[in-house]
């Protein structure tokens, strides 16, 4: 009987308005409201809600030794949902009460922090650690990063701050002649690795309603039977998408959600398998080797690196530019500049200035609000520097206080 | 393959796109074996020899002894050409403390046993004559000539191509740079519209410079599509070095062209107008003339930009060149632009390019700087971007140059080939 660990990624950034220049130091409201607001809200109906109550009814059908699931839900995403749609935070929180759930931690701003600041990128995971076990009551044990991004170092950081595992992509360079298929081991820290089956993951996330695929149509037992295909010692089949995946990239329309529910019942039903969260998966296997990455890895695009977010000038430049105002940002207390400091690190940012449109281009359109790279560099950095005058104006202000009272 | 073919620019006299175009697909066709006679209005002997041969019309004989006789369609459009302005080519001339060059008026010359007609081969008040003429004067080498292929280029010398075609049965293509909807909008010249229209319909196959163009033709003129083909123009390689720039803080911000209706000059000014207090450095160039230019001058004065803005008139080629490597950033705003070869001449000399979403050009520059032509904000904001944020630039010129480097006119002329054995069979 296989063990399928079953992870979805939720994740919604505060997408910009159009802040222009002359905007710089005249508004501090660098949010599309509107924007936001809508798309959360039909991702909400189309989504969400609907996939975590088909979840709810499985987990409540099969209990949660034979159906558990776990989520990673971003800080900002969180926020709005509690903005936009609290009754999508009521439903995960309705989710949680079956015990079928495990909450993943990662950064609260969804970030690319770790390859910058090692400060920022641990603040924000406990930050993230503290809204979680404020929303659900449990603190999280094991780690993904934004896009599943991952190499040695980070895996110190991470096994430093307590974290029992990490998921990460199951990456042919990664992994060479070994299968994803197995529980592996980081080999610079104590932490336990779970690797993404990419292929049995995308054949739903990417290819599910895609006629060109010589698989389609994509049925509940075809796919059920590729599991059947695993060799018997590959016991451990790591299933990680998007959420959206659920009615969004594939829409109710292409039958995804009848197709997930009947391949768990017969999955289950046929005892071809049960479906673990990760921390039961780290109680139930053994790591069979350790893996050594230097270079970080991510889930994004065929050629699994960092160059979605920082591949060319334009992201780059805005990447060391925002990262110039950590230290000036450690000074402040003002929520509000806390609260724009995590939503501007946001990796969807970055990716928006990718310049790979036109090969990986499908995916990258995706809640796209700009029509091109410079539209969302020029903008990007509009706020930025607005950003910045009102971090000198708040230390100009505090340098005033000081010198008042000397 | 033998192809006659009929234009009313070519280089060193140039007055926009047009005379750059044909230079370039006449070279490209002699590269792939094409033997082209070019016939322009007037040769001046200053033209750039190149494997193809170059004709007057104000070299072609007539014989004094020829009755005239008129093709039919000739009436329906010579009915138009009395007492016609022609708006966006005239103004220029008639604004006297804006004038370039003056026309010289057009004569009859006599040899001993035929006639020649003389052209002036500027954009003049008798533009509509000298059309006449010189499709008169082409269709003499009907006889005289040994070709497969009409090749005319813009409404100018539609005239003349149809009446070869009349009198030699050969097939004819005209090849659209711009019709008179991208010159005055909404409201055409009659004239021209009629002389397009039965060039359009006339030729067994039509060219555009643009997709954008293309449709155009299907919905303006009722052209059927399958009759149309899209080639883009291309650019010719770079010969010449860059100058170099002195030491400046200045930013200069680059509008060149017709200041016409057509290229959406007050865009520019407006967007200058939105950028001037934010960017004290930045300078505005506007290079070219035509019938807005005094009252885009008269709106920089109000706005009180006189100080900020540059204004050069019209630039030989040399000059603009020169400009190019003077710019921060080209701006190209046209309302209505069948191609825009001066972005890619822009692009040759390094110089960021913003242009309109309303132009050809941006089909084969997926990596372009676009805006709609009447969003001033979003136009001053990527200004403001180029001048302000550094990573644009080098990111820019790297995409941009790779682009620019699949724009060749051995390609584009390729595809022209394709076009005339099309019609060959």
């Amino acid at each position: 009987m296989k063990h399928i660990c079953l992870y979805f990624q939720v994740h919604q950034p505060f997408r910009l308005r159009l802040y222009r220049f002359f905007d710089i130091g005249i508004s501090h409201d660098y949010y599309h409201e509107l924007n936001n607001r809508t798309l959360l809200q039909r991702i909400a109906r189309k989504c969400y809600l609907p996939m975590n109550a088909l979840l709810k009814k499985l987990i409540d059908h099969w209990g949660p030794e034979r159906f558990s699931v776990a989520f990673a839900i971003s800080g900002t995403a969180l926020e709005q949902m509690r903005l936009y749609a609290p009754e999508v935070l009521e439903s995960f929180q309705a989710l949680h009460r079956t015990k079928g759930v495990e909450w993943i931690g990662e950064t609260y701003g969804h970030s690319l922090a770790c390859l910058k600041s090692q400060d920022e990128f641990k603040r924000q995971v406990r930050q993230h650690q503290e809204y979680i076990e404020k929303l659900f009551g449990v603190r999280p044990t094991i780690f993904r990063n934004t896009e599943l991004i991952y190499y040695d170092e980070l895996a110190r950081w991470v096994a430093e701050m307590g974290f029992k595992a990490m998921l990460a992509e199951g990456a042919d360079t990664l992994l060479g002649w070994r299968s994803s298929n197995y529980l592996y081991e980081s080999a610079v820290a104590p932490l336990k690795l779970l690797l993404r089956n990419y292929k049995l993951s995308d054949d739903v996330a990417f290819r599910f309603s895609d006629r060109r695929w010589s698989e389609w149509p994509l049925t509940a037992e075809k796919y059920a039977h590729w599991f059947s295909d695993i060799p018997a010692d590959q016991r451990l089949i790591n299933l990680f998408m998007d959420y959206e995946t659920f009615g969004e990239h594939q829409w109710a329309e292409t039958g995804i959600f009848e197709f997930f529910e009947h391949w768990v019942n017969q999955m289950i039903s046929e005892e071809r398998a049960i479906f673990l969260t990760p921390s039961r998966v780290i109680e139930m296997h053994q790591p069979v080797a350790k893996l050594s990455v230097p270079m970080p890895l991510s889930w994004a695009d065929s050629e699994r690196d960092l160059t979605a977010w920082l591949g060319n000038e334009l992201q780059t430049d805005a990447f060391e530019t925002l990262y110039e105002l950590e230290p000036l940002v450690r000074e402040e207390e003002d929520p509000s500049i806390q609260r724009d400091w995590l939503r501007l690190q946001t990796s969807d940012h970055f990716y928006y200035m990718c310049t790979k449109f036109f090969s990986d281009g499908d995916v990258h359109k995706y809640f796209n609000p700009y029509n091109s790279p410079y539209e969302a560099y020029v903008t990007y950095m509009n706020v930025l520097a607005d950003f910045r005058t009102r971090l000198r104006e708040k230390s100009a202000e505090a340098l005033k206080v000081a010198t008042k009272s000397l | 393959m033998r192809v006659l073919m009929l234009g009313w620019e070519f280089p060193p006299r140039i007055a926009g796109g047009l005379a750059v175009a044909c230079y370039g697909l006449v070279r490209g066709l002699s590269h792939h074996g094409v033997s082209v006679t070019f016939v322009m209005p007037l040769r001046t002997g200053e033209e750039p020899p190149d494997g193809y041969r170059l004709l007057g019309a104000n070299e072609i004989d007539i014989p004094y002894t020829q009755s005239l006789s008129l093709p039919p369609f000739w009436h329906t459009v010579r009915f138009y050409g009395v007492q016609t302005t022609l708006g966006p080519y005239l103004e220029q001339f008639l604004t006297p403390e804006l004038r370039f060059e003056t026309v010289p008026e057009p004569v009859v010359s006599t040899t001993e046993s035929a006639l020649r007609l003389e052209f002036s081969g500027k954009y003049g008040p008798d533009l509509l004559d000298e059309v006449y003429k010189y499709a008169y004067a082409v269709s003499h080498l009907a006889e005289r000539e040994e070709f497969d292929i009409i090749h005319a280029h813009d409404w100018l010398t539609y005239l003349g191509g149809a009446w070869l075609k009349e009198k030699s049965g050969k097939p004819l293509v005209v090849h659209v740079h711009a019709t008179e909807y991208d010159r005055s909008g909404e409201s055409p010249n009659p004239a021209i519209l009629a002389i397009e229209r039965l060039g359009m319909e006339t030729a067994d196959l039509v060219i555009a410079v643009s997709f954008y163009t293309r449709s155009l033709i299907v919905d303006k003129y009722a052209i059927p599509p399958e009759k149309i083909w899209a080639i883009h123009n291309a650019v010719l390689p770079k010969d010449r070095q860059p100058i170099q720039r002195p030491p400046s803080e200045r930013k200069v911000v680059t509008f060149l062209g017709r200041v016409t209706h057509q290229k959406g000059p007050e865009y520019f000014v407006e967007a200058a107008a939105r950028l001037a207090p934010y960017i004290p450095e930045a300078h505005f160039v506007m290079a070219g003339t035509g019938d807005l230019l005094r009252s885009v001058i008269r709106r920089v004065a109000q706005l009180r930009l006189g100080a900020r803005f540059s204004f050069t008139g019209f630039l030989p080629p040399a000059e603009v060149e020169r400009l190019f490597d003077l710019s921060d950033v080209y701006v190209m705003p046209s309302v209505s632009e069948p191609f825009g070869i001066s972005a890619l001449e822009a692009l040759r000399a390094g110089v960021p390019v913003i242009i309109s979403k309303q132009s050809g050009v941006a089909e084969v520059l997926p990596h372009a700087l676009k805006v709609d032509f009447w969003d001033v904000d979003g136009l001053a904001n990527l200004i403001y971007g180029i001048l302000r944020y550094k990573a644009i630039r080098p990111f820019f010129i790297r995409y941009a140059q790779a682009e620019l480097s699949q724009l060749q006119w051995e390609r584009s002329s390729a595809r022209v080939i394709e076009a005339y054995q099309s019609i060959l069979g």
